[in-house]
């Protein structure tokens, strides 16, 4: 480390105001503050200052993503496997084909998104940002296994540009980039991201005779005839169990609620997301689940499922954690994050159970209330305001 | 410089005052007309005549219209003119005239319209109203015509209605972007033109 230090700050010199490759100064930044902590401290006035940079908390929330990441490439591989009629389930034989199945569009991801976001910080003389780094994870695990690559670049630049870098870059985008890019890739390629056939890799392989692709969403959704029995890939059915662990196919990174509740647990311990989101997210979609049983109809079949399977199905849960959280979009006020976190359940469930257009409405929603964060948060400060104003006047007349 | 002066209303919306992407007008149509290049075409023609007849007749009537209800007098006139010009779309043009459906009708309610009568045939004589309402109606137009190539290209791989993008990329796992026959992303097309607009003309950038 110290070695690697030395020869940096070696070539130090070049980048700053007036080397030979002063132009390259972001991008050297990027790097050298990501290897080492700043040695520099504020000049004037008094500052409190915590350990915790946007760095920190980015890696962080990868750290919280790790579980759903790694059980989604092992559950990729046990998808394929079982769809193929191989009954060999040795850990890394399927993780390792999960892994290679993810690599490329992870890789496209962070190529694209962190190329733009070089660029423009080139362009601007502005220092690197480092908000793409959870966002490219997020994009590939939040799309099905069979997206191609270059729909996934498009759909990256797009998110990157419009969402982001033209409202000034990380930290003043009002939409969630990651569910932009699914939003993207939802409306423009609808037969790749949607459908019994994308969330199951088989390959150059055919499947066994009983094989179904269909997430259990996706089987509801086309039901007609009301309550049906969920299943697997070949057709057996699923156990709560199994839906909690996540043994079904889906968007890979999503299915798995108990690994979803192991990120949640590192965000909340670790005081990176705001527990009022997610417990309010979770009560407003309980409720609405609820709500949605107590008046089942075979017009509507996804009304069938119990309120918990309601949570622990699709891509809820990952939303509540990872997406309604995110600081940036969320709301400000601590009034205004339990509106929002149960706004952003209730319309999950909403969309998915009454809008039988859409089999899941999760993305939907967290994109249509980050609309509707500054909003609320406007209208919480004003009344607070209101109410102490109020005060004023009693006390002086 | 004389001759300049003249055509002035002409060329000015072309390019620095240009309806749709200076003054923010008519976007409802340009959203709704531009998936395909052909109904955007005949749209532009179409505003265009409307624009540069009603300016004219508005102008030559400038002087006898109290002003208390000139709205009316313009409404009467525009209705009339865009009635002619869908008849004579169902006459020569059936099927562009059903896919263009209601919004021939709507030219009525285009925001360039009134705004050009209510802002220079009003005060203006013919000739200049007219070269205003044709350079209004091009400036509309190419804007509408820039829009739909992008989203005729990419949302359907064709350019009046010919196949562009060869088969093999198809075979090769090419897909048409089907957000881009949505309306959305006209908006988006318009935003990326103003963008571009304004990064040339550096005076426009507030």
């Amino acid at each position: 480390m110290k070695g690697l230090k030395r020869n940096i700050d070696k070539i130090k010199p070049h980048f700053e105001k007036g080397g030979k490759l002063s132009k390259f100064h972001s991008v050297f930044d990027g790097f050298y503050t990501f290897l080492f902590t700043p040695n520099e401290t504020s000049r004037s006035g008094v500052h409190i200052h915590d350990g915790n940079d946007s760095k920190r908390t980015m890696i962080m929330v990868v750290l919280a993503l790790l579980p759903c990441c790694l059980f989604g490439m092992w559950n990729i591989g046990l998808q394929h496997f079982m769809a193929i009629g191989d009954p060999g389930r040795e850990f890394f034989k399927l993780f390792f084909y999960g892994f290679f199945a993810v690599l490329p569009q992870i890789l496209t991801a962070y190529i694209v998104g962190l190329g733009i976001e070089f660029i423009v910080a080139q362009i601007r003389g502005h220092e690197i940002q480092e908000g793409f780094l959870v966002s490219g994870i997020l994009i590939p695990m939040i799309c099905p296994v069979d997206t191609p690559c270059w729909m996934l670049a498009i759909a990256v630049a797009f998110a990157v540009i419009f969402a982001k870098e033209v409202f000034g870059g990380t930290g003043y985008n009002f939409l969630n980039v990651a569910l932009v890019t699914r939003a993207f890739l939802f409306f423009s390629y609808p037969s790749k991201m949607s459908g019994d056939n994308v969330f199951v890799q088989l390959g150059s392989q055919t499947a066994v005779d009983s094989y179904s692709g269909a997430t259990p969403l996706g089987q509801l959704a086309s039901s007609t005839d009301g309550a049906v029995q969920l299943t697997n890939v070949l057709g057996d059915p699923l156990s709560m169990t199994d839906i909690f662990f996540g043994f079904y196919p889906g968007s890979w990174g999503e299915t798995s609620t108990f690994c979803i509740l192991i990120g949640a647990a590192i965000l909340l311990i670790s005081g990176m997301a705001n527990w009022r989101i997610m417990l309010s997210g979770l009560l407003g979609g309980f409720f609405m689940a609820v709500v949605a049983h107590n008046w089942m109809s075979p017009l509507y079949p996804v009304s069938y499922l119990q309120p918990l399977e309601q949570l622990c199905l699709g891509g809820f849960m990952f939303a509540i954690v990872f997406m309604a959280t995110d600081p940036v979009t969320a709301c400000r006020t601590n009034t205004g994050k339990y509106i929002y976190g149960a706004l952003i359940g209730i319309i999950a469930i909403l969309i998915r159970v009454y809008n039988t257009g859409y089999p899941e409405g999760a993305m939907l929603s967290v994109l249509l209330m980050n609309c509707f964060a500054p909003l609320i948060d406007y209208c919480v400060v004003n009344s607070n305001i209101r109410r102490r104003m109020r005060r004023v006047t009693v006390k002086n007349s | 410089m004389n001759l300049k002066k003249t055509f002035l209303p002409l060329f000015n919306p072309l390019s620095k005052d240009n309806p749709v992407i200076v003054q923010v007008l008519g976007i409802c149509s340009a959203l709704a007309v531009t998936a395909k290049m052909e109904p955007a075409l005949v749209m532009t023609i179409s505003v265009t005549a409307v624009l540069a007849l009603a300016n004219v007749i508005i102008s030559l009537m400038r002087n006898t219209i109290p002003s208390s209800i000139r709205i009316i007098v313009q409404l009467v006139v525009v209705a009339a003119l865009v009635v002619v010009v869908d008849q004579v779309l169902k006459a020569w043009n059936y099927e562009v005239s059903k896919a263009l459906s209601v919004f021939i009708g709507l030219i009525i309610t285009n925001c360039i319209i009134m705004g050009r009568l209510e802002a220079f045939a009003l005060n203006n004589r013919p000739w200049p109203s007219f070269l205003d309402g044709l350079g209004n109606g091009l400036g509309y137009g190419i804007i509408l015509i820039i829009v739909s190539f992008f989203r005729e290209l990419f949302g359907s791989g064709t350019l009046f209605g010919c196949q562009v993008f060869p088969q093999w990329w198809y075979d090769a796992g090419y897909q048409n972007n089907g957000m881009m026959i949505l309306p959305p992303m006209a908006l988006i097309v318009v935003a990326c033109i103003i963008w571009a607009h304004r990064s040339i003309n550096k005076d426009l950038q507030e």
